[in-house]
């Protein structure tokens, strides 16, 4: 009888407020439980770093909107293209949308996006739907839709190691290591590549991109190039070997951080960012470090399987040139050779000249990135001339 | 319930409304409001409906496509043309994790709100109550961020030790140190608000005779809460159970963030510490690459799962709200 505060009728309509806005919860939770808006941010290029292009005439900057929008492994370069081009020429707002290659492409063909950004070039061979990329694209623009490659970003097989800094892997040894055959750090086959350095024995964590990715396309690419008979299974976005997955990038960057005996592949940047061991590849011409110019080797070594200015590539992963990285990711610039806006058109090719232009290439390599090597980066400046 | 609560003191004096105030639709100020609610309801039941319908139709031409058991297969294979695909182990995940936050949140939830309405002094009670709250109002990408940072190597030594000791009982076999336990731990607080916010505010409603005639009869404060407190709060407390299982069910951000993936052809595994995906976290995951109608169906069919599921849990609560409140009024 001491203790019993307060009648509580004011608290009945509170009651039911609440009770209401919790089941609103519920109904939104049932009814939307997906919304995670991957990356809508339009980069319009609001932070300034300026560029020497400052004092450029402006005779040659169109003015008008593009919007691009794709493959979200070269969006850190394409936001610091667009942010450079825009210094110079301030009328010309280029908005890129990093929802992924097959967004970028299929809103390009549906005429959605200006040009697409994508991790691979537009198919030439039927896809599921039994429609064909290329020819679908090239409906799209009335016009023969080109393929550029402009941005390289290397791939990195990233290891957390106590005591290790230094590790020399191969592509069999990779292969059997994401495979989960080779499921200690001290296995012989790694110690054989590796002499002098002391291993523990800790059993080897993988982990992989639970998300759909470009970046496991192309090292399953790798993969399946450089150790065909170790790695079966079809190079596809989805892993397709053993391990834990994370989300994205920065997910399984992450978790090798935090995980002794960690291993995984990432963008360089990535690596870089966590302080992460990276290893070295020897495709049996010694071990190559990851540098800017030891993976322009390989982009330089690949072969160009577009007709005339259409620039898709055939990297060659198997490559056994010395000094060359061979696990390299091309991104594209998807565009129509003839602008369906000729405004629209302008803006496109003057910011390509800017972003193919050797200046901002050679930046690249601050953001985890490798420049073109020069034999590609002429034939894409071509190609961007000969853009109408 | 709104009848119990109310004092003989707040009823209006007698003889004075019935002929003075002129009832019917004749009034504006009733007709807009009557209006306005109505269309609101209609509104939210349009809705949900719609949503309803949207799901069906974009996944039934992918699950008639699928050349597996939908509800039973763990294969997760959309994007080649011979679509395969099911959502067993998905389901296993989503419920495995819920059900871990409902044993942890529940309890927890119901003993802080009794903390609060009957055992707290005042001056502790409010700020106590505010607090849990505000757990409410943090965003779940930094219960994700949190999870993934600090509470999934804070929980390792504990999932280690389960594994050692209890691993011979399949639902303690070692696996990932990012597993579904994890995740279920930190649904449990995401969902601990809910529940407590609720409880509190049934608890906080018993009848003051209810609680005095418990007392006179001479029941310790414990036995009071036993036979008074908690079968008038029952309903309330399962209702609260409720909505927050459905949170726990959707919740996708911190999920996604946590809880590591499954490799495609993991064995099947009971064991609370192994990973995996639930419906939002693998529709988040792949929402990126929804490259082709099939495939875009495909996860729709899964959050198809997600919305059925979410609506049988509701309707089970609603049914088990009603059948208590007989008893209680």
């Amino acid at each position: 009888m001491y203790l019993l505060w307060k009648a509580p009728e004011v608290k009945i309509q509170r009651m039911s407020a609440l009770t209401l806005v919790a089941l609103a919860g519920t109904l939104a939770l049932g009814a939307c439980g997906s919304d995670n808006n991957t990356g809508t941010t339009g980069s319009n290029g609001s932070g300034s770093t300026g560029t020497a292009g400052g004092a450029a005439s402006s005779a040659d900057c169109p003015s008008g909107t593009v919007s691009a929008e794709g493959s979200s492994a070269q969006k850190a370069a394409i936001e610091e293209a667009i942010s450079a081009y825009q210094d110079k020429c301030a009328d010309a707002t280029i908005n890129y949308n990093a929802t992924g290659s097959g967004a970028g492409i299929k809103q390009f063909i549906a005429k959605q996006a200006d040009f697409a950004g994508s991790d691979s070039a537009l198919k030439t061979a039927a896809g599921s739907d039994g429609k064909i990329e290329q020819a679908e694209a090239d409906k799209a623009c009335a016009s023969p839709a080109w393929n550029l490659p402009m941005v390289t970003g290397p791939i990195a097989i990233a290891f957390n190691v106590k005591g290790v800094d230094k590790l020399i892997l191969n592509a069999d040894v990779a292969a059997d290591i994401f495979n989960a055959k080779i499921t200690t750090w001290n296995d012989p086959a790694i110690a054989k590549l590796n002499p002098g350095v002391t291993l523990p024995s800790e059993p080897i964590k993988v982990f992989f991109r639970s998300d759909e990715s470009g970046t496991t396309e192309n090292f399953t690419k790798y993969l399946k190039a450089a150790a065909p008979t170790k790695w079966t299974a079809d190079p596809a976005k989805k892993w397709s070997g053993k391990g834990e997955g994370k989300e994205k990038s920065a997910g399984v960057s992450s978790a090798v951080k935090s995980t002794e005996g960690g291993v995984t592949y990432t963008e360089w940047s990535y690596a870089k960012d966590n302080q992460l061991g990276i290893a070295q590849i020897d495709s049996g011409a010694g071990a190559v470090e990851l540098t800017g110019e030891s993976a322009g080797k390989a982009v330089a070594a690949a072969k160009v399987t577009g007709t005339g200015n259409n620039l898709s590539l055939k990297l060659d992963y198997a490559t056994k040139e010395a000094g060359a990285y061979p696990i390299v990711l091309v991104t594209y610039e998807i565009v129509c050779s003839k602008a369906a806006d000729a405004t629209k058109g302008k803006v496109i090719k003057g910011f390509l000249e800017s972003f193919s232009g050797t200046d901002f290439q050679k930046s690249l390599t601050d953001m985890g990135y490798a420049p073109l090597p020069d034999e590609v980066q002429s034939k894409v400046a071509t190609a961007v001339a000969a853009l109408q | 319930m709104s009848v119990t609560g109310v004092p003989v003191d707040l009823e209006p004096p007698s003889g004075q409304e019935p002929t003075e105030v002129p009832r019917g639709p004749g009034r504006l100020g009733d007709r807009l409001f009557g209006g306005s609610a109505t269309l609101a309801g209609t509104i939210v039941i349009a809705l949900v409906t719609l949503v309803g319908v949207f799901l069906l139709a974009q996944a039934i031409p992918a699950i008639a496509k699928d050349q597996v058991n939908f509800l039973w297969s763990r294969e997760w294979n959309v994007d080649s043309e011979p679509l395969r695909f099911g959502v067993r182990d998905l389901l296993w995940a989503t419920v495995v994790t819920s059900i871990i936050a409902m044993l942890l949140a529940v309890p927890v939830g119901v003993a802080v709100a009794l903390f609060i309405t009957e055992y707290a002094p005042r001056w502790l009670a409010r700020p106590a109550a505010q607090l849990v709250d505000l757990l409410a109002a943090v965003p779940s990408i930094v219960y994700g961020l949190w999870g993934v940072a600090t509470f999934t190597p804070f929980v390792g030594p504990l999932q280690n030790w389960l594994g050692s000791t209890l691993g011979w009982i399949p639902l303690f076999a070692p696996k990932y140190q990012s597993s579904l336990f994890v995740v279920g731990i930190v649904l449990a607080i995401m969902i601990l608000p809910i529940v407590t916010a609720l409880s509190r505010e049934v608890f906080s409603q018993t009848p003051r005779t209810h609680k005095e005639a418990a007392l006179a009869l001479g029941a310790t404060k414990w036995e009071m809460i036993r036979t008074a407190v908690l079968p008038y709060g029952q309903p309330g407390v399962i209702s609260a159970a409720m909505l927050a299982l459905g949170r726990a069910l959707g919740e996708t951000i911190a999920v996604t963030m946590i809880l590591s993936a499954l490799a495609p052809g993991s064995p099947w595994s009971w064991s609370l510490f192994n990973g995996g995906a639930t419906f939002a976290s693998l529709i988040a995951n792949n929402a990126a690459e929804f490259d082709s109608p099939e495939k875009t169906g495909a996860y729709i069919a899964a959050g198809l799962v997600l919305f059925v599921l979410t609506f049988v849990v509701n309707a089970i609560a609603r049914i088990v709200i009603e059948r208590r409140k007989a008893f209680t009024e």
